[in-house]
């Protein structure tokens, strides 16, 4: 079993315009910056992404967004991307926020083969509407869908060629979901190991659930705030 | 002390040796750096992280440690990293002592909204919506008023709601007020203020409570 491709590139050429695509990051931590490169390479369209964030202006998803590849988005948090903000406020790009727990856990639910489920979050706000709610003991609940990608893109630190990845502090975030929900998972890696190489106990995502492994050409890993707020050490 | 720093400092007061706290973005990071001597809390990061520490300096800031605001942070001993689903069932499932977080307004029956302008403003819940169904104990900090004098404790809150009645306390450089079935209740106010000078900068109908008190911020530690 070998599932190292050896190029971003490679990895991404049968993707077509119009699929699903999940997007592994938080903000622009552990986000698979070598796939997103490959991808604008390839200049497909009408993509349907989700991923928590989009990205930066010049950066990560907001190299798709630039190049007019994307139709529509979900995720919890755009703020750092002004140009998709004048997109949808425009009305060109149709953005569907929901809060970050409820999108973690509709990702895992559908790696999980479990087809919705219920939470309190959201209940009385826009999330809940058009929604089924249902009181379960004292408290009211909403019911929320599996979410299921063609493909899936990844960050993780290291792996090995049977797709076993683990990740490395908080670069992890969604990708362990998103590798479990999707047709296709697509790993990038920094680091390529022999299997048996990582401790087996050590092992977040087996490698079931990844069909493609490659190592990043490079990483730019920028981080996005510098800004340090007053106060010390907690 | 700026009023920022005032609301920081006062809600640090609050923690309890052992607690699991959320701090949301912006002015409630601030509160980190007033915890008292001899309290030990841990501070969770919804992107995934337990026992976040103070800020790095910028030789030891790594792209792969950061807090929900994207701000590069460390680590403290017995630190764990875990990925968004997990982080998130710990917050849903009712283990987090404490949620702090921001607001764009707050009214009577404890409704929030700090997500969202319409037509105006295209941000994101983020998991603001998840803390305030999940924590035990939701408190609001923020500036009393609107940098232009309008108020933000209202009757009724006009902004998309963030959740509804899920607030327990709102503390602002003015006062603390703990919000309850009937209604608004001032339980301190800021030295130098009384009780109609706070009521007088707010739209909310306040319950002035019969043990009003005076709003101490802890010395600097």
């Amino acid at each position: 079993m070998n599932k190292v491709v050896q190029s971003a590139d490679e990895a991404v050429a049968d993707i077509s315009s119009g699929s699903t695509i999940m997007l592994g990051g938080f903000g622009l931590c552990g986000i698979p910056e070598n796939l997103i490169a490959a991808l604008v390479r390839r200049r497909i369209t009408g993509l349907h992404t989700i991923s928590n964030n989009m990205g930066v202006d010049g950066f990560g998803m907001g190299l798709m967004l630039e190049a007019g590849m994307i139709a529509s988005h979900v995720g919890s948090y755009v703020g750092e991307n002004r140009r998709l903000e004048t997109l949808v406020l425009k009305g060109e790009l149709d953005l569907t926020l929901i809060p970050q727990g409820t999108l973690a856990e509709r990702i895992r639910a559908g790696g999980a083969g479990i087809p919705a489920f219920y939470v309190p979050t959201g209940l009385g706000t826009v999330v809940a509407e058009g929604k089924e709610t249902r009181k379960i003991g004292d408290r009211t609940y909403v019911l929320e869908q599996a979410l299921h990608a063609d493909v899936a893109l990844i960050k993780a630190w290291k792996g090995d060629r049977l797709g076993n990845l683990v990740y490395r502090k908080t670069a992890r975030n969604f990708n362990p979901a998103m590798a479990t929900a999707a047709e296709l998972t697509i790993a990038e890696v920094e680091e390529l190991v022999e299997p048996g190489e990582l401790d087996p106990d050590h092992i977040v995502t087996p490698g079931i659930y990844v069909n493609r492994i490659l190592v990043g050409a490079s990483y730019r890993k920028p981080i996005e705030s510098r800004f340090i707020q007053s106060g010390g050490a907690a | 002390m700026t009023g920022k720093e005032r609301i920081a400092r006062r809600i640090a007061r609050e923690f309890k040796d052992g607690y699991y706290v959320n701090l949301g973005i912006g002015l409630p990071t601030m509160i980190a750096g007033f915890i008292p001597a001899g309290i030990d809390v841990m501070f969770q990061s919804e992107n995934g992280m337990l026992g976040v520490g103070g800020p790095p300096t910028e030789e030891q800031a790594d792209p792969d440690l950061i807090n929900a605001g994207k701000q590069p942070v460390t680590e403290i001993p017995g630190c764990s990293f875990f990925a968004s689903e997990e982080s998130f069932a710990m917050i849903r499932g009712g283990h987090m002592d404490m949620s702090i977080l921001g607001a764009m307004q707050v009214d009577e029956k404890g409704n929030l909204a700090n997500w969202t302008i319409p037509g105006k403003m295209v941000k994101g819940m983020g998991g603001a919506m998840d803390l305030v169904a999940g924590a035990r104990r939701v408190i609001v900090a923020m500036e009393h008023q609107t940098k232009d004098g309008g108020s933000r404790i209202l009757k009724e809150c006009t902004l998309p709601l963030t959740g509804q009645s899920v607030v327990h306390d709102i503390v602002t450089e003015l006062c603390w007020i703990h919000v309850t079935p009937e209604g608004l209740v001032l339980t301190e106010v800021a030295e130098g203020l009384d009780a109609a000078e706070v009521q007088a900068r707010t739209e909310a109908k306040l319950i002035v409570s019969p043990e009003l008190r005076v709003m101490t911020v802890a010395a600097a530690v």
